[in-house]
């Protein structure tokens, strides 16, 4: 006992991050919301194209790339191999999480302001207590993991009012994890009618967005009937302060006024 | 006549140099090497109706591969040599090829079927009753459905039912190269990315498709799968901490678990160390020499806490005896199902794909004086890995002058045709194995990869014999078996 709390005062201390408010502490290297350039691309040039490996890049009229964050994996393939640097990404905006899947596609010379939540219920039932039931569904860990991390004391999400709970019953939202493999549908499907409504659906990491890598397998099924997604989260998997930021802005809190 | 091919680690063979034996030789020489107890068995699959067998000689560091032409049926070596079970579960469901007379043939995946639905073992009795748990479960965790037979508290069996994670990747993955392969290993298990890229490299290198690797690619490697190794361990030692509610070290853990997670991300931008590791000098990394001294500085600043936060685990005796004889796996057992990695090295198995198997820079990994098989075994291996890890860790670091310029893709070129190539490496759980089998077109015709959790799963059955189903978190932390990894 002695020991434990000579760790926590001695050793171990307050590890609680500043974010938010203050901004996350991002690595070196991190790739966030893609930048594209305006100017029209060479007619012959479709390198990005052929060598993404989900299809997030298509181009739209006028030969300028558009990139669907929803499917990306954040690679960076695409601005190494671009002739022309119309693609980057951006070191800083982690900010990816979105309502709708046309929020998640990066245009040339966008002027990007994530949106909070709007619809008054969503604040008034979920703004300060929101309980999350996580389901893995064909993902491949990362996702969990990262999840799991805003339990941890550095991240902390349940001063927010943020827990995991292990009952459908006590959930005010699933948390998707993979592109849904048939051999989940069926206890997604139970778990989410087992949900008291009204209830939400979190889609969280490429393969939970759009199917990511797993789009086009097989083994892949659609959302069971009657769900349909109200919060993307794109990343691959989505770093914790992108995932983080995205539910509190689900929960119509700004980052300026967490507290 | 030669029974065996005999291959090193990170090499290729072709095809045609083979041996292709009667299924009675086959089965005979297969059977002579894995009891004489001189090799383990590293994959046994099928293409077409062609068996393959690799085994490894740890003492011959060197793999050994041979064939055999079957029809629909062959006589099982599960009942000689158990190790197979598994993988003979798996040749029945994914290629429709019966081993005559094996004890208990289901599915291992479901790729057909309905998850779950199968027979079970269900001992009869008046006092006797059945836990079901799952797909689903309490945490934050992957799915899979475990059914318990117990007599009041204790588990008389459990039974481990796979499956609700496959994603098809091995289909997937045959037919390639292609611009989703590296993605695709990459995610077959999302906590093993350097280690399952390490593998894939050296297999892409063996078929040609990349150069050999330079030294700082190679250190590269060593210094990302020791990251992995690191993180993971640390977090699993935390959630050990957390399910005998010792909550100091499952606090302080969580949290330094993150630390090193993020030093992966400062080299790659991934916490996971996505793109980090590629075929050849390719790679998605910045390792010179101001990133390894910034390394090192935080290392430093980091161990001593992970130390403090270790010292009181394992200075808490109401948490110790919690982990003590609990949840048992003798070596007799391991041994004979083939247990790899962490849970077989805390059996008091020698095994280590870093000594058996050389790759990469690894040299001789001390060997882990452990093996009492418990839950405190796997968490003493685990805590004696991370010192050897850092020790590994920080001689990279410190040797790292000016390497990997973040060399943009150079193009794969195509596999050798009608090969084979082995890549295997010692991930964090233990050996991961990958094969790759070229068709004549130079394409994949079968990529195999086997999970260490996949000789693993059901040696968690075993540990749950006779132990109180209250222990079974514990018993599962413990060994922290990918679910998608052997679901792929």
């Amino acid at each position: 006992m002695l020991d434990a709390l000579r760790s926590r005062l001695f050793c171990q201390g307050f590890r609680t991050g500043k974010f938010p408010p203050a901004a996350p502490s991002l690595p070196d290297g991190f790739r966030g919301r893609p930048i594209l350039s305006g100017g029209a691309c060479p007619a012959t040039c479709a390198r990005c194209m052929e060598t993404c490996p989900t299809g997030a890049i298509v181009m739209t009229e006028g030969k300028r790339p558009s990139l669907d964050t929803g499917k990306c994996l954040f690679c960076g393939k695409c601005a190494q191999i671009c002739p022309e640097k119309a693609v980057s990404f951006s070191a800083t905006e982690y900010r990816l999480g979105g309502f709708t899947r046309e929020e998640l596609i990066a245009v040339p010379e966008e002027s990007y302001l994530p949106a909070i939540q709007k619809d008054e219920a969503i604040r008034k039932i979920a703004g300060r207590s929101l309980k999350i039931r996580q389901i893995s569904a064909g993902g491949c860990a990362a996702c969990e993991l990262d999840f799991n991390v805003l339990n941890t004391l550095a991240w902390d999400m349940g001063r927010f009012g943020i827990q995991a709970v292990a009952s459908p019953r006590h959930a005010d939202a699933v948390l998707i994890t993979g592109p849904v493999t048939h051999n989940m549908q069926l206890a997604l499907q139970k778990c989410y009618d087992a949900m008291p409504h009204p209830c939400w659906v979190i889609a969280c990491g490429s393969c939970a967005v759009s199917g990511g890598l797993y789009a086009d397998a097989p083994t892949t099924a659609r959302l069971p009937e009657g769900m349909h997604v109200d919060l993307f989260v794109p990343g691959c998997p989505p770093h914790p302060a992108t995932l983080l930021e995205a539910l509190l802005r689900f929960m119509g809190r700004t980052p300026e006024a967490q507290a | 006549m030669n029974l065996f091919s005999v291959i090193k680690n990170q090499t290729s063979i072709r095809r045609a140099d083979l041996p292709r034996l009667s299924v009675e030789e086959f089965r005979q020489a297969v059977l002579d090497k894995v009891q004489s107890g001189s090799t383990r068995v590293m994959d046994f699959f099928a293409e077409g109706r062609t068996l393959y067998a690799v085994l490894g000689d740890a003492n011959a560091h060197a793999f050994l591969l041979t064939s055999c032409e079957i029809n629909q049926e062959y006589p099982s070596l599960t009942a000689d040599a158990p190790a197979f079970h598994w993988f003979e579960r798996e040749l029945w469901e994914q290629n429709h090829i019966r081993p005559v007379g094996h004890p208990f043939l289901k599915p291992i995946r479901f790729s057909e079927g309905v998850p779950g639905v199968t027979n079970y073992f269900t001992p009869a009795g008046d006092n006797l009753h059945e836990v079901a748990v799952g797909p689903i479960h309490a945490g934050v965790i992957e799915p899979g459905h475990f059914r318990f037979q117990c007599l009041g508290e204790t588990v008389l069996n459990l039974e481990i039912e796979l499956g609700y994670q496959h994603r098809g990747i091995a289909a997937m993955l045959a037919g390639g190269p292609d611009r989703k392969t590296e993605f695709l290993i990459e995610t077959a298990a999302g906590d093993t990315s350097a280690a399952a890229m390490t593998a894939y490299s050296m297999i892409a290198e063996a078929l040609g498709m990349a150069p050999l690797p330079t030294a700082g690619a190679l250190r590269l490697r060593r210094v990302a799968m020791e990251l992995e190794r690191i993180a993971n361990h640390v977090g699993d030692l935390g959630a050990l901490a957390g399910d005998v509610a010792f909550l100091p070290t499952a606090s302080f853990c969580g949290r330094i678990r993150g630390e090193y997670l993020n030093m992966t991300a400062s080299l790659c931008g991934n916490r996971f160390g996505r793109n980090l590791i590629r075929p050849g000098d390719r790679s998605g990394a910045v390792l010179d020499a101001k990133q390894a001294q910034k390394l090192i500085d935080w290392i430093a600043r980091i161990k001593p806490e992970l130390d403090n936060a270790l010292t009181l685990l394992f200075d808490a005796p109401s948490a110790l005896d919690r982990l003590e004889n609990t949840g048992v796996v003798s070596t007799e057992t391991a041994r004979l199902l083939g247990g790899v990695g962490v849970a077989g090295r805390a059996s008091a198995l020698v095994l280590d794909a870093r000594n058996d198997f050389p790759f990469a820079t690894y040299r001789k990994i001390p060997r882990i004086e452990v093996g009492s098989g418990d839950v405190m075994a796997r968490a003493l291996v685990r805590r004696s890995e991370l010192e050897e890890s850092h020790k590994l860790l920080l001689e990279d670091l410190r040797a790292v002058e000016n390497m990997t310029e973040n060399v943009p893709d150079a193009p794969l070129k195509s596999p050798q045709p009608d090969s084979i190539a082995i890549g295997c490496v010692e991930a964090w759980r233990g050996e991961l194995f990958h094969a790759a089998l070229t068709d004549g077109q130079g394409k994949f015709s079968t990529y195999r990869i086997v999970d260490p959790s996949f000789h693993n799963w059901y040696l968690l059955s075993m540990a749950l014999r006779g132990e109180e189903i209250s222990n079974f978190p514990i018993c599962n932390k413990s060994f922290n078996l990918s679910y998608c990894g052997h679901d792929l």
